[in-house]
């Protein structure tokens, strides 16, 4: 067993709430990482596996403490060891690159030094032998330059550069176990890709073992050889990785990859019920039994053990796995859009163009903006009533720049806005009236920011009702209750404050008081990418439902194509605030394609080990649009030449009807993209 | 089996919240010995009038700098009056001033610095400019001007504490407003259409207003240092009214022979200034401030 190089004993870790009481957040963990081999944990928020994962650093959150078990490296163990002891460890046999690692880089240190601290402190190397390893780490991580990148600060690489460094510099100490946390969450599509594939790489290179933690199990899907599923500080299911991605045993498992969109489904998935439950609020019987599909009476009353099951290398904590094993893989029932008719125009974006330049005194005085190159441009988009549009594009393509000038917040520089063929709305709050205020609502990415902490659920749906239709009393108190019927809240939410609720509850209630308002349009930015995986599809599901009773059109923004593609009627790309294709989704997500919906589409991780991400531009980061020509120009693997970088590509219709913007003709894509 | 639990609270009224925050501060020691001395001293404030044993400005020679005794707890001082009832009275001024002078602070220092992190921009600049110029003023120098002026009536000094104080709580009130502007609830409240007031009242306010209190509170300690500070440079509190600052200033002199004549009132004034600062920091807590990272200058 010499290849076992940490071993997790039945490790419990918890807190004393305020009454206490022992909270576990770890029950009874026992797992071991082998030599050279890749294991993602996967789980949501709240499951354990941040707190698994500095365990195995031998590091326990302010707070936490450990209740039981032990984790052996090297056999000793960590949980028990000295600080000194343990400082030996940190950085040259274990090392971690938490979340957002890029941004944890010290900003006024250049690259090279900081990396070259690393080593100091987790090396032996003399000046010279330092050197070389610096720009020897930094090609590793396949940085281009690496002499120029190591003179630049922080701040003059983009966020998958940062995050290449923080791999570089976990890998100074040389470590025997690298411990990812989320190492790729929040950066964009493209990037995620290009950090995973280097991960891919380093393993093989180096054999360096890694524990990969992460929600998301279209990463986890790329980089890991097995992989542990947790569930309320539990360990679920563990095994072999396309196992459990193709055949996963345990229904909680089974539940969320039915749950999660994919870009070849058009519709919406399946949803769990339910959201997993806080520590310390389940009494007896399996953690899971609320949400469970394959669920008796047994399961209400006695809680399952990890089960090891020889045959299939995979261990479950489920009584009736069984019922799983002999289905075949996970089939996803997928609830059609039901397409309505959509024919009347609804909102009407012409010319429209956003500027967030600094205005001069003079355009201060004169009260117009110029700005030759302004972040927004051109955007022409023709809405239909009841349909649902998505807006889709990396970070910074100027989605939500787009859904503010919609929603009055921001000044457009140039354009129109009309709403209903006939009435333009001024792109300014002060210009338009408490009716035109109405007709558009919004809902934000994350709920913790968009309801007021100190409101109450009431309080938070009564805003609109008051506002716009004077409501009181009795009567207010029954819309509110309504409303809260309508987002599948029993009424008794009413008195909760948002810190009260889960996620997904908080989302529901943001959604509610955005119907409050019997808006025509809501604008949804990221809705649901600060949601857990297994309540995502609760809420697209939700969503559909409430358009298809109330006829609301939605202009949907998200970074996610496979969200986009589950909810959406049309889909319009945009890259460096223009627009590059405009379609029907079903359309949009076939060949042929604009250069960067291609670059978008194959970038796409999917929670099955058969589809690798294909990585056809670079990604580097443009700040700023280009002034002349092509906006994708800069990272564009298909570029014909000069044409591109000097003229505005024409628009191209498919014969789908997409609308493509490029210098390419369509039929010449079609056979570049076969 | 899923249970009501530690996660699921129901909305409680505002006495109840109170008494919860109380309670809260009263569970860790320093809450608790900080609240019971300021409760000390404002029931004192209330009763010294009834009990105090002796007429507080009854003079006799006779009876200059005796020593503690049965008749006169804490000694006589140089003009022979009971060191123990102006030490039980002595606070009472002080701490009268001291609190409307902190709600002044509180009031105006709350609105200005809401209305700079709501507006923003050149005004803020402006405005945050002029509040540090006044800031680098020593304050006391423009105290001892006012007071000077205008004399040392209650209706000058409540209203001139009011103000030199209320320069810190705008800090704190314009950084949290700045923190929560950014807010997608505020974004989401502005697109609605909901007007100005409306926004400042529900959506800001609620949310600052825990930071600001927990600010004046600590601002009144201070003030009632400067406030004693006033009286012992014989500009607060005038003569024979008892009063700690200028009881220390009086007795100073006579430290090395009577020292009870002094000793009192500086174990009064640091008690009180002690136990405000104790129970601030307990409210804090309660709240779920971290004081030391939102201290502010
Ligand atoms: N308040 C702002 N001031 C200046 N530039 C901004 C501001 N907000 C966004 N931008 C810039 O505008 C561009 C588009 O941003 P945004 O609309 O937020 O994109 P998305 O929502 O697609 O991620 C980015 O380059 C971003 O840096
Ligand atoms: S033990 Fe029962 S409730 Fe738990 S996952 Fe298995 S079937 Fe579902
Ligand atoms: S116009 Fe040129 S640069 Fe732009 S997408 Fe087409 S080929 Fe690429
Ligand atoms: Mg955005």
């Amino acid at each position: 067993m010499t290849d076992i190089i940490q071993k997790v004993k039945n490790l419990s870790i918890g807190f004393r709430s305020k009454k206490g009481e022992e909270i576990l957040i770890l029950k009874n963990i026992t797992t071991n990482i082998k030599k050279g081999e890749t294991v993602g944990i996967v789980g949501e928020s709240g499951s354990g596996k941040s707190t698994l994962a500095l365990a195995m650093m031998g590091y326990v959150k302010h707070g936490l403490y450990t209740i039981g078990g032990e984790c052996q490296f090297n056999s000793s163990n960590l949980l028990k060891m000295k600080s000194k002891d343990l400082e030996k460890i940190r950085g040259r046999k274990i090392a971690m690159i938490p979340q957002n690692a890029g941004q944890a880089l010290t900003p006024n240190l250049k690259i090279g030094y900081q990396i070259d601290e690393a080593l100091q402190l987790h090396s032996d190397l003399d000046e010279r032998e330092r050197e070389k390893k610096i720009s020897e780490l930094l090609n590793k991580v396949r940085l281009p330059s690496p002499e120029t990148i190591a003179l630049r600060y922080p701040h003059e690489l983009s966020g998958g550069q940062q995050q290449r460094v923080a791999v570089a510099m976990a890998l100074a100490g040389t470590p025997d176990l690298l411990l990812l946390d989320e190492p790729t969450t929040g950066l964009d599509v493209t990037t995620q890709a290009h950090v995973l594939e280097l991960l891919n790489f380093i393993a093989k290179d180096t054999g360096t073992s890694m524990v990969y933690v992460s929600h998301d199990l279209g990463a986890i899907a790329q980089v890991s050889d097995r992989i542990i599923v947790m569930y309320s500080g539990e360990i679920v299911l563990e095994g072999p990785s396309r196992d459990i991605l193709k055949k996963p045993i345990h229904p909680y498992t089974h539940g969320l990859l039915k749950s999660i969109p994919k870009l070849s489904l058009a519709g919406l998935p399946e949803s769990m019920p339910g959201s997993q439950p806080q520590p310390g609020t389940i009494q007896g019987g399996c953690s899971f039994f609320d949400r469970c599909n394959f669920s008796d009476d047994n399961c209400k009353n006695n809680s399952p053990k990890l089960e090891f099951l020889k045959d299939l290398n995979t261990s479950v904590r489920c009584f009736n796995y069984e019922k799983l094993v002999n289905e075949n893989e996970v089939s996803q029932t997928v609830n059609k859009i039901k397409n309505k008719s959509l024919d009347k125009e609804i909102l009407n974006l012409s010319e429209v163009s956003i500027s967030y330049a600094k205005q001069k005194l003079l355009d201060q005085i004169f009260n117009r903006i110029s700005d030759e190159n302004p972040t927004v441009k051109d955007i022409n988009i023709d809405i239909k009533k009841g349909e649902t549009i998505a807006l889709v594009g990396e970070s910074g393509s100027g989605k939500s720049t787009i859904l503010k000038s919609i929603a009055g917040l921001l000044r457009t520089k140039d354009g129109l806005i009309r709403f209903d063929e006939k009435r333009n709305l001024s792109s300014d709050l002060k210009g338009r009236d408490p009716n035109d205020l109405r007709i558009i609502q919004l809902i934000f990415q994350n709920p913790d920011e968009s309801l007021n902490p100190n409101h109450t659920v009431e309080e938070i749906i009564a805003q609109p009702l008051k506002l716009y239709f004077g409501l009181k009393g009795e009567e207010l108190k029954k819309n509110i209750i309504d409303l809260l019927q309508k987002v599948r809240l029993g009424e008794f939410y009413t008195s909760r404050y948002p810190r009260q609720l889960s996620g997904g509850e908080k989302q529901r209630v943001a959604v509610a008081r955005a119907f409050a308002a019997k808006p025509d349009i809501i604008l949804c930015d990221e809705v649901t990418s600060a949601l857990d995986v297994s309540v995502q599809a609760a809420v697209l599901n939700l969503l559909q439902q409430l358009k298809e009773d109330f006829g609301t059109t939605y202009i949907f923004v998200s970074h996610d194509l496979a969200v986009v593609r589950a909810i959406s009627d049309r889909v319009a790309v945009l890259y460096q605030g223009r627009l590059c294709e405009v379609g029907p989704s079903n359309d949009v997500y076939k060949f042929p394609s604009h250069p960067y919906t291609e670059v978008l589409l194959g970038a796409v991780l999917e929670p099955d080990p058969d589809i690798k991400p294909k990585l056809v531009a670079e990604d580097i980061v443009e700040e700023r649009p280009p002034e002349k020509g092509c906006s994708f120009q800069g990272r564009c693997s298909r570029i014909v030449g000069d044409i591109c970088k000097k003229e505005i590509p024409p628009w191209q219709l498919t014969d789908s009807g997409n609308a493509i913007r490029c210098h390419i003709p369509i039929k010449e894509l079609q056979k570049q993209q076969f | 089996m899923k249970v009501d639990n530690i996660y699921k609270e129901e909305k409680k009224s505002a006495f109840a919240k109170l008494s919860e925050i109380i309670i809260t501060m009263a569970s860790r020691p320093s809450g608790l010995i900080g609240l019971s001395i300021l409760v000390f001293h404002i029931i004192l404030a209330f009763i010294s009038p009834y009990i105090a044993p002796h007429d507080f400005k009854a003079i006799d020679p006779t009876l200059m700098l005796q020593a503690p005794s049965a008749e006169y707890w804490f000694g006589t001082d140089d003009l022979g009056r009971d060191v123990f009832t102006r030490t039980i009275l002595g606070g009472r001024t002080a701490l009268t001033i001291t609190f409307f002078g902190s709600l002044i602070a509180l009031l105006w220092g709350g609105l200005l610095g809401i209305f700079c992190g709501l507006v923003g921009g050149k005004i803020d600049d402006v405005v945050m400019r002029i509040v540090d110029a006044f800031l680098s003023i020593p304050w006391i120098l423009a105290m001892l001007l006012i007071v000077s002026l205008l004399g040392t009536s209650t209706e000058v000094l409540i209203p001139a504490l009011g103000f030199f104080y209320g320069k810190g709580i705008v800090r704190v009130a314009r950084a949290a407003t700045h923190d929560v502007i950014a807010k997608d609830f505020i974004v989401s409240a502005r697109a609605r259409g909901h007007s100005n007031f409306s926004i400042i009242w529900n959506e800001i306010i609620p949310n600052v207003r825990d930071a600001i209190l927990v600010e004046g509170a600590m601002r009144w300690s201070w003030m009632l240092l400067g406030f004693s500070s006033l009286s012992f440079l014989g500009f607060g509190v005038s003569p024979p009214t008892p009063d700690w600052g200028l009881m220390i200033s009086n007795a100073r002199g006579l430290m090395s022979f009577a020292y009870w004549a002094v000793i009192a009132p500086i174990v009064g004034l640091s008690s009180l200034i002690i136990g405000i600062n104790l129970t601030a920091d307990a409210f804090a807590k309660a709240l779920g401030i971290d004081r030391s990272t939102k201290a502010p200058v």
